[in-house]
């Protein structure tokens, strides 16, 4: 957290470049495995597993982009799965017109549901989602606009803590009720469904399937690079004196509000990101994913893989939702007990997550070697973030 | 805010009404019926060292709040060199005019390292996009290793503030607020919790602050009061009751009834 060390050396601290290596050698290796080694080979990788694990690397990013406003700026939002159906919706809406004449009624430019429901022609607010550019644009722009207005009247007026977290718990709710109704034009119920390609690359072929993957994964190692370069700068260091002392903060002369603004809109594009790579791959986004339980599960994945350490969100995520297929598959009714004895467990035992119980099992080992000791260690720094 | 209309525009330098750094009149503050301030008055000089005294409850730290923006008066005036209605500002744009303040339980930041301290209380551009990308330029990081000196922290440079004795928080507050650079330094109690070595010299430091900074301290310490050797002011019940040298107002009757003779 030292803003003296050039950016790259900022960026390859010793719990993130291991991170971004593994991502990396993901995205190249996987597809390969998947697509060059025969089923019966020992490398090869099944693409129900290509598929399962590029949905939870879109689940990482946005735990990443979770762990940047609560873990560094203590804003716990519990409306995060918001930014992530909305992003999820805006490449839905062009997967929808993709489609274009070989819906089931066949017309040349309505989804499906916009000809059961009678619409004689298409809501301004789907026009110019055939055009991918603009869809990811939207992608990003819409959860920012959102966390830029909400941000820009919640923070202004000083709602903190557990006051925020309730308004964006009723907010996702809100959502979710407003894009179950059909009238808003977003497929009611159903949602958006029945995606047949994109960009002219089928859905189903393998090969795009592993380029989603690909992809997922790059885009996470470059959440978690734009984050670490956010929280090692000097604007990082305001945010965990936001953080820590929001009041004492002010009193030195910055801008609480403006801080907290940016880190928010920059966190909820980053979940608008994950969301828009998450729909290809699940083939549907519905008015579930708005779900109140989506953006706390989210918050778990944090706090399991360790609050304030952004790799160890990444990995949280990854680590419960592969405990969650698992289990889902063998005792499909305990999940959810499990997933909150989960958090109590995390919450009592392991405040500061996965990555955090490692990190400071490290240090104590470095501490108990004198030779070695240095007052504050590189990890004893990271940890000063948390 | 009944005194809104005769204070002067906050931008009209023109409107200068006195010479005084800081100025305030009839400030009255209450919290729900209770009068924490009731009708102050008081006038620093650009330069001066002011020290406040007065009992507990007196209404000190409650002045300060009003100062710095933290609490709105209910009616009165306060004015930074004569022009900045404080009344209407929020606690970055005041400080952003140059007040600075040492709190009366030393409030650090806990979980950063204290020579990050330092770095978010150095003067320079505060906005969103300067922090982004910013990189510490050489005339900083001397300012930083000048602070550290002064407030004898060098060799806890990169131990977590949190890990500092009571009284190197203090000293901490009073770098952070050197690295501040203010015009104006308030500084709440700040040898509550010190040992007498450490009070001494706390007081050699504000007097070395004091060359080129107006300072305001709130202090019970009689010993400290006396080593300032500066103007006093006696608040009792959110009033000034006596103000002059320690040796003036310790000889007030009132003060002894009030506070001294306790
Ligand atoms: N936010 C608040 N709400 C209600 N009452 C308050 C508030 N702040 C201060 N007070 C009351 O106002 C009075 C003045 O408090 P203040 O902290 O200014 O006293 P002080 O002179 O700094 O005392 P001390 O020497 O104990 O620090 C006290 O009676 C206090 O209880
Ligand atoms: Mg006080």
């Amino acid at each position: 957290m030292t803003s003296r060390k050039p950016i790259l050396f900022r960026l390859m601290a010793p719990h993130i470049a291991p991170a971004i290596l593994a991502l990396v050698a993901a995205a190249a290796l996987v597809p390969i495995a998947n697509l060059a080694f025969p089923p019966d080979h020992a490398l090869h990788v099944p693409t129900g597993t290509v598929v399962l694990v590029g949905k939870w690397l879109t689940y990482a990013l946005l735990a990443v982009a979770l762990d940047l406003v609560w873990g560094y700026c203590g804003i716990l939002s519990l409306g995060h799965g918001a930014f992530f159906a909305l992003g999820g919706y805006a490449m839905g809406m062009h997967l929808m017109r993709e489609i274009g004449p070989r819906g089931v009624y066949g017309h040349p430019v309505l989804p499906d549901f916009m000809v059961f429901l009678d619409w004689e022609a298409l809501p301004v607010a789907w026009w110019g989602f055939d055009v991918f550019a603009y869809a990811a644009f939207m992608a990003l722009f819409v959860p920012g606009a959102l966390a830029f207005v909400f941000g820009w009247l919640a923070f202004r007026s000083r709602v903190t803590g557990v006051y925020l977290s309730i308004i964006t718990q009723a907010g996702t709710y809100a959502l979710m009720l407003a894009f179950f109704r059909n009238e808003l034009g977003f497929g009611g119920n159903n949602g958006l469904t029945d995606f047949k390609d994109v960009l002219g690359f089928s859905l189903q072929a393998d090969t795009t399937r592993a380029a989603l993957f690909a992809l997922s994964a790059l885009a996470l190692a470059g959440g978690l690079l734009l984050a670490q370069a956010i929280v090692t700068s000097k604007f990082g260091l305001v945010l965990v004196a936001i953080r820590d002392a929001e009041a004492r903060t002010r009193f030195l002369g910055w801008r609480v509000e403006r801080f907290k603004l940016f880190v928010f809109v920059v966190s909820a594009m980053m979940a608008g990101l994950a969301g828009a790579l998450y729909v290809p791959q699940v083939g549907i986004i519905n008015p579930s994913e708005f779900s109140p339980a989506n953006s706390i599960e989210a918050v778990i994945w944090v706090a399991v893989g360790g609050r304030g350490t952004l790799s160890g969100a990444a990995l949280g995520a990854i680590l419960v939702n592969w405990l969650e297929s698992f289990l889902t598959g063998a005792y499909p009714e305990a999940w959810l007990f499990v997933l909150g004895f989960l958090f109590v467990v995390v919450t009592l035992f392991l405040p500061k997550g996965i990555l955090g119980a490692l990190r400071s099992l490290r240090g104590r080992r470095r501490a108990a070697d004198p030779g070695k000791a240095p007052e504050k260690s590189p990890a004893g720094a990271t940890q000063a973030a948390e | 805010m009944t005194s809104a209309a005769t204070a002067p525009a906050p931008v009209a330098p023109a409107a200068r009404t006195t010479d005084a750094l800081l100025y305030l009149d009839a400030v009255s503050v209450s919290f729900d019926g209770f009068k924490a301030l009731n009708s102050l008055s008081l006038v620093l000089e650009p330069g001066e060292m002011r020290a406040i005294i007065g009992p507990n409850g007196a209404g000190k730290t409650t002045m300060m709040d009003v100062i710095t923006g933290k609490t709105r008066p209910d009616t009165g005036t306060v004015l930074l060199d004569g022009v900045h209605d404080l009344t209407r500002l929020d606690e970055a744009a005041i400080a952003e005019l140059g007040i600075g303040r040492k709190f009366q339980k030393p409030t650090v930041f806990e979980m950063v390292s204290v020579e990050e301290n330092i770095v978010l209380a150095l003067a320079g551009p505060r906005g969103v996009r300067a922090s982004l990308f910013h990189r510490r330029t050489p005339q900083e990081a001397r300012r930083i290793e000048e602070v550290l000196e002064i407030v004898r922290l060098g060799d806890r440079r990169d131990a977590l503030a949190g890990a500092l004795s009571h009284g190197q928080k203090q000293w901490l507050e009073i770098g952070m607020l050197l690295a501040q650079d203010p015009t104006l330094l308030l500084v709440d109690e700040p040898v509550a919790g010190m040992t007498d070595a450490e009070t001494e010299l706390t007081a050699d430091l504000l007097r070395r602050i004091n060359v080129d900074h107006t300072v305001v301290v709130v202090e019970h310490d009689m010993s400290f009061v006396r080593a300032l050797g500066v103007k006093v002011s006696v608040l009792h019940e959110g009033s000034v009751l006596a103000e002059g040298s320690l040796d003036q107002v310790s000889a007030e009757k009132r003060v002894i009834e009030v506070y001294l003779g306790r």
